[in-house]
């Protein structure tokens, strides 16, 4: 097997008194798309911006490439995060610039490029996500929900990263649109080699894009000493697994959630 | 074990030491930016409007207002000594050395400070300063440096402005509703009001601008998620900033005067 190109050895993460996550050992290797999922509040996202550099663990290690990423200067840091794109829940859009501002920020803040070939890549990123140049000149607050989302992956892939990570990339969107996002997350691995990182809540998602799921459980739900990942494998294996707590999480089964909060 | 005095007595500390040590190093990386790099101009051009050209209103009117109030209620005081010609010089030095400098910054805590707290409040839980961050962007130079140097550079300059407006308000109600005889206003202006005091109206005030900045931007950056969250940030840069610009003013008050002994004797 190949060396990992992002990997967390006994990550533990808590916010105040808040444990999130607990002793997480996760690779992720070139070229694979890897898909998080688990309910709210079990720390997808927080794993993921773990493995993006936008967190610090509270306790572990997290290494790019075999290099620790404590023991990264500053600088270089900041260089190689821009190897991974990352597309926000909500998009995180500038409010205050207008889309091709959004798009070319990245490129003005790190590069010397002529606003020629920016513009050229920013209307080739617009392009590539199933937009028109024309929506370059609109502010974010007059974009739909769906169309915040192809603009902050047209942002992501700006600076051609080699990692893109999607928070919940299709929450809040129609079935329609979701599985348009869906289709942009395959085409841009097509398009280029890239890692691809999703959290998610969307089997559909995950039945489409996974080449491996990782499933997450909330501390508070589990027995000291045992592990936060309870699923690793292919999608097929997700959907096929006995394990009743993954079961009821692939197929939407509420009986055991209504179970738990009846015992509550 | 959260419910015990000795639990309660330890949060009760650690808690205001931790913020201050938070607050300490945003002050030092912003600082550290400050004298490093500036971000480009692009950047801090709509800063500089947004602090300094918005804020000229409410700069103005406070300015004026404090000045006819402080003539009103002196000329009381000083009628009965019958002194009322040293009007100005106690209006003027009330206003640049003290009053304006504090009031201006308590109006401009109120509509810049809550603005910045706000505004970036609002980035922070929409996701927009780690999006700043996984561009590439470093969000101290970005979002924090602009805003410190508008609050820095054009905070001394509106208190000048307020300051002017007061003295020129004051002036007005002065000599044409109170009748007071306009050449003794200025005469005794001049006679009690030093370069000095100007200078130390404006020391203060580029405190006081440093404080705003730096207490809503904290403040912002550290919004809890949510309305709530964002409105508490706002309420408590003005409540944060207003007893800062208060501790400034005391302890500048009592160095400055230092200094003034030193130099007059």
């Amino acid at each position: 097997m190949s060396v990992p190109a992002l990997e967390l050895k006994h990550v533990s993460c808590q916010f105040g008194n808040q444990k999130v996550l607990r002793d997480i050992n996760l690779q992720v290797f070139p070229g694979e798309t890897l898909v998080l999922i688990g309910e709210s509040g079990c720390g997808k996202s927080v794993t993921s911006k773990l493995l993006g550099g936008m967190l610090e663990p509270t306790f572990g290690e997290v290494f790019w490439q075999d290099r620790n990423v404590a023991a990264i200067p500053p600088e270089e840091k900041m260089r190689q995060r821009l190897k991974i794109g990352y597309l926000f829940q909500s998009a995180a859009l500038f409010d205050s610039m207008t889309v091709y501002e959004n798009i070319a920020f990245g490129l003005h803040q790190n590069t010397d490029l002529k606003e020629k070939v920016v513009r050229d890549i920013v209307h080739s990123r617009i392009h590539d996500v199933g937009l028109t140049n024309d929506v370059g000149r609109k502010k974010p607050s007059e974009l739909s929900g769906g169309m915040r989302k192809r603009v902050g992956l047209a942002r992501a892939l700006a600076l051609a990263p080699e990692i893109i990570v999607y928070d919940e990339p299709t929450t809040g969107l129609d079935p329609v649109m979701s599985d348009v996002i869906n289709e942009l997350i395959i085409t841009t691995r097509q398009r280029r080699p890239v890692i691809s990182i999703i959290v998610t809540h969307d089997m559909h998602t995950v039945q489409k894009v996974a080449d491996r799921v990782v499933m997450l459980y909330p501390i508070e739900k589990l027995q000291p000493g045992q592990s936060q990942i309870i699923f690793e494998g292919t999608p097929e294996q997700a959907f096929s697994s006995q394990d009743e707590r993954v079961y009821s999480f692939v197929h939407g089964d509420a009986t055991r959630r209504l179970q738990e909060l009846a015992t509550a | 074990m959260h419910s015990t005095p000795i639990y309660w007595l330890g949060e009760m500390i650690i808690r205001p030491v931790e913020a201050a040590g938070d607050f300490a190093l945003f002050t030092y990386l912003t600082l550290s930016w400050v004298f490093s790099r500036w971000p480009r101009s692009s950047v801090i051009w709509p800063s500089l409007y947004q602090i300094g050209v918005l804020s000229l209103p409410v700069v103005v009117i406070t300015g004026a207002f404090i000045g006819m109030v402080l003539a009103v209620q002196s000329y009381d005081q000083l009628r009965v000594m019958h002194l009322e010609s040293q009007l100005g010089a106690v209006v003027n030095l009330t206003l640049v050395k003290e009053l304006g400098p504090v009031l201006a910054a308590t109006m401009l805590a109120g509509r810049v400070g809550s603005a910045i707290a706000a505004e970036l409040g609002t980035m922070r839980v929409t996701e927009q300063i780690d999006a700043l961050e996984a561009l590439g962007a470093n969000p101290i130079q970005y979002l924090v440096v602009p805003r410190f140097l508008g609050c820095v550079l054009l905070i001394p300059l509106l208190t000048i402005i307020a300051d002017g407006a007061g003295i020129y308000a004051s002036w007005i109600f002065s000599t044409y509703v109170l009748e007071v005889n306009s050449y003794y206003y200025w005469m005794h202006t001049y006679e009690f009001v030093t370069l000095f005091d100007v200078y130390s109206g404006i020391i203060k005030s580029v405190l006081f601008g440093a404080a705003i900045a730096l207490v809503a931007c904290h403040r912002g950056f550290h919004a809890r998620a949510g309305a709530e969250g964002v409105g508490t940030a706002a309420t408590q840069t003005f409540v944060f900033s207003f007893v800062l610009i208060l501790l400034l003013d005391f302890l500048s008050g009592v160095l400055l005067s230092q200094i003034s002994q030193w130099i007059y004797g």
